[in-house]
This record gives C-alpha cells, sequence and structure tokens, in this order.
C-alpha cells in the first residue's frame, strides 16, 4: 500500500534535514574563522611590510648582493615546491585546485629536464603526492589550519636550508591567494632565489643610514627573517582562503539539503493524499456494497 | 616633537604610539634614539626595548634579536620573538630559567640563547 511510500519518504526527510543541520553549522564556524583568519592576516602585514623596506634600504646601500639566498642558478636543474593545502577536507575545491596547479606546474618542470622536490603543508597534498608515488621531501601537518610564526619558520628552515647547500636551484611557493572573501585565486610563485633588490624609484634616494654592525651582516641576519615572513604571510593567506572555500562548499551543502527537502516533502504530501484517497474510496465503495444488499 | 614608535612581531603588532625617547640593545651596546636621530638600521641582540613615552612611562618589552630602523622621527622595531613586559609569564620564565639552570654547562649556542633568554625576561617581570 502506499503508506509504505510515505514512511521511506519521511525517513529520507529526516536524514536530510540531520545533514542540513551539520553542514549549516559547519558553514556558521567557517564564517567565524575566515574573519578570523583574515585579521590574523592583517596583523601579520605590517611586520611583513617593515622587513620589506629594511631590505630595501640595506640593498640600496650596496649590502649583500652575494648573499647566498639571492643566489641565481645557471641552469634549473632541481626545483622546489612548497605546497600548501589544509589537513581537513570538505572544502570544496580548495584543496583540488592547489594540488593541481602544483602537478601541472611539476610536470612542466619535468619536461624541461628539471629534476622536483616536493616540500608538502597539510595533509591533503601529503595524501594525494604520496598515493601517487612522489617523491616527498617534507611534509608538514596540523599547522595549516591557525599558522604560527613558529610553523612558518619550521618550513623555511627546510626550505632555506635545501636552497643554500645548492640542493635545488628554485623554489616556488603553491597557495592559494586570499583577494576577498568571495575571490581566492591559486598561484604559483618564486620564493627562492628571493628578490630583495627593489628598483629605486625616482626621487625616492633616502638620506644615508648609519648602520650598526655593518650592512652586510645585517642583511644576512634579515634575509632569513624575510624569507619566514614570506612564508607566512603566505600561510596565513591560505589558511584565509581554506575556510572561504569551506564556508562556500557548506553554505551550497545547506542550500542543496533544503531543496532536496522541499522536493522530498512534496513527493510525501502526494504519496500521503494518494493514501488517504484510495482509502476513502475503499470505505465508500465498501459502504456502498453494505447499503445495496 | 616626539618620536612614532612601533613595536612589530610577525604575529601582530605589540606596540604603536608616541615616544619621547626609546632604549634598545644593538648586538654592538646599547643605544638610545630621541627625535633628530640620524637614519639608523641595527641589529638587535638579546635584551630589554624600552619605550619612554611622551607621558614620561616606560613601556618594557623583552625582545630576543630583531632589527630597529629609524628614519624621520618614525623608530620601528622589528623581532620575530617580542613580548612585552606585561605578556611574560613570570612562573613560567622562572621554571624555564631554573630547568635551564639546573643543566648545568652549556655546550651549545642554542642553550646559551635560551639562557639569556630566560634571565632576560626575569629581569623584566621582575621575579
Amino acid at each position: 500500500m502506499a503508506g509504505g511510500e510515505e514512511r521511506v519518504l519521511r525517513r529520507r526527510i529526516r536524514s536530510v534535514q540531520s545533514t542540513k543541520k551539520i553542514t549549516r553549522a559547519m558553514e556558521l564556524i567557517a564564517a567565524t574563522r575566515v574573519v578570523k583568519a583574515q585579521q590574523r592576516a592583517a596583523d601579520a602585514r605590517p611586520y611583513s611590510e617593515q622587513i620589506t623596506e629594511v631590505i630595501q634600504h640595506l640593498s640600496q646601500a650596496g649590502a649583500g648582493r652575494e648573499h647566498p639566498l639571492l643566489r641565481q642558478a645557471e641552469s634549473l636543474d632541481k626545483v622546489a615546491f612548497v605546497v600548501i593545502t589544509s589537513d581537513r577536507g570538505l572544502a570544496g575545491a580548495y584543496n583540488t585546485s592547489v594540488i593541481r596547479a602544483a602537478e601541472r606546474d611539476l610536470m612542466g618542470v619535468q619536461s624541461e629536464g628539471a629534476d622536483y622536490s616536493l616540500i608538502l603543508v597539510g595533509k591533503k597534498a601529503a595524501s594525494y603526492f604520496g598515493f601517487r608515488r612522489y617523491r616527498i621531501d617534507a611534509e608538514f601537518t596540523g599547522m595549516s589550519d591557525t599558522p604560527r610564526y613558529e610553523d612558518a619558520r619550521q618550513v623555511a628552515e627546510v626550505v632555506t636550508g635545501a636552497f643554500v647547500d645548492g640542493d635545488v636551484d628554485q623554489v616556488r611557493l603553491v597557495y592559494t591567494r586570499f583577494l576577498s572573501a568571495a575571490t581566492q585565486r591559486v598561484v604559483v610563485r618564486r620564493f627562492m632565489p628571493l628578490q630583495a633588490v627593489a628598483e629605486t624609484r625616482e626621487g625616492e634616494l633616502r638620506a644615508d643610514y648609519e648602520y650598526e654592525p655593518s650592512p652586510a651582516v645585517i642583511f644576512e641576519r634579515l634575509l632569513p627573517r624575510y624569507a619566514e615572513a614570506r612564508l607566512f604571510a603566505a600561510m596565513l593567506d591560505a589558511a584565509a582562503s581554506e575556510h572561504a572555500s569551506r564556508q562556500r562548499a557548506m553554505k551550497a551543502a545547506t542550500d542543496n539539503a533544503e531543496e532536496l527537502i522541499t522536493k522530498l516533502s512534496r513527493q510525501m504530501n502526494r504519496a500521503r493524499q494518494e493514501s488517504i484517497t484510495t482509502e476513502i474510496m475503499e470505505i465508500v465503495g465498501g459502504a456502498e456494497a453494505m447499503s445495496q444488499r | 616633537m616626539t618620536l612614532q614608535v612601533e613595536l612589530v612581531s610577525p604575529e601582530q603588532v605589540l606596540y604603536s604610539g608616541e615616544a619621547h625617547m626609546v632604549i634598545a640593545r644593538t648586538t654592538d651596546g646599547e643605544i638610545a634614539f630621541m627625535t633628530g636621530h640620524a637614519p639608523f638600521i641595527g641589529s638587535l641582540g638579546i635584551g630589554a626595548v624600552t619605550i619612554r613615552t611622551s607621558e614620561g612611562d616606560d613601556v618594557k618589552a623583552a625582545v630576543h634579536e630583531g632589527f630597529v630602523e629609524v628614519a624621520d622621527n618614525r623608530v620601528t622595531v622589528l623581532s620575530d620573538v617580542a613580548e612585552l613586559v606585561g605578556d611574560i609569564d613570570a612562573s613560567r620564565a622562572r621554571r624555564a630559567l631554573e630547568g635551564l639552570e639546573r643543566q648545568g654547562d652549556l655546550e651549545d649556542a642554542e642553550a646559551e640563547a635560551a639562557l639569556r633568554r630566560a634571565r632576560l625576561r626575569m629581569e623584566l617581570a621582575g621575579g
């Protein structure tokens, strides 16, 4: 009888409803975390801006053109990729886009006959490249959600080490830039050699600075910090993007669930109506039969 | 005329405001900045940075290496590890210091730096 169908539908609606509750909660959580992550990125900006400024002043003074972090290799024999993804899924295409961009670039490097090195941040990148048997040189997990400066330092240490030792000739950073709450874009950026020497703008040649100790020594200490700050900024951007993607994905899921519920309840109501109609018909038919007797 | 001072760590701006004088410790020794100081870039060691505000109060911070830039009456202190005195956990610093002192001889530079950091924290926290 039709009552069975009604029961099945009711059960489905209930299950969709509870899923909706979960996705809705995740959406709200992600929304607050986007704001927090954005705030963290904004808080970190003064430091990296200032450090960039100091570096420019130093390089205008002609300091440290020979620093190992600025070394331009004559030929690219090995390129390292720092891929920043998240530890957790349910963030729509967030991880897939980063991973795909990284893999595409990596294949480009390989087709030019150069070797690669992978430094992965986030479980998602680690499992993707691990499953496909790529050679992974370092992986960091448990930091991509709310990266701390200490985390960036750890990653930077590995990267800097490989670059300074001459093991890799270039380091590229693959991450998602947070442009606004609605737009995030995956970018592949050259990270090392560092570009510290900005062109001097006309009429902006500054007064002579005093240095203590010498410009070269300061420069040498400053560059690694600069690398860390840049990596930290990228990680913060990636974290904000992750939460924004998750929010969007969960909103879509909630909307879908809502739509599904409307559709299913319509079906259920029709089924109920049908069964009621059938019942009435039966009763009427029965009564008719009785009265004719 | 006052100095515009900013104390910046990678995660946030710790202090921003006007000051009368800033005292810091570079790798070569102590240095103080007042208005009209010549443009200066220096590398900081492990030491205290004292910001004497226009009202005459002292704002102290423990700075574990970093950089200072001075130009146009603006003083910017950059440090990857810096704490304002109020943020220092004195009991934690004491435990760290005791732990390090118990270890006795410090063979590597890292342990020695850790000891100096702990001492600085204790000194500033007044514990």
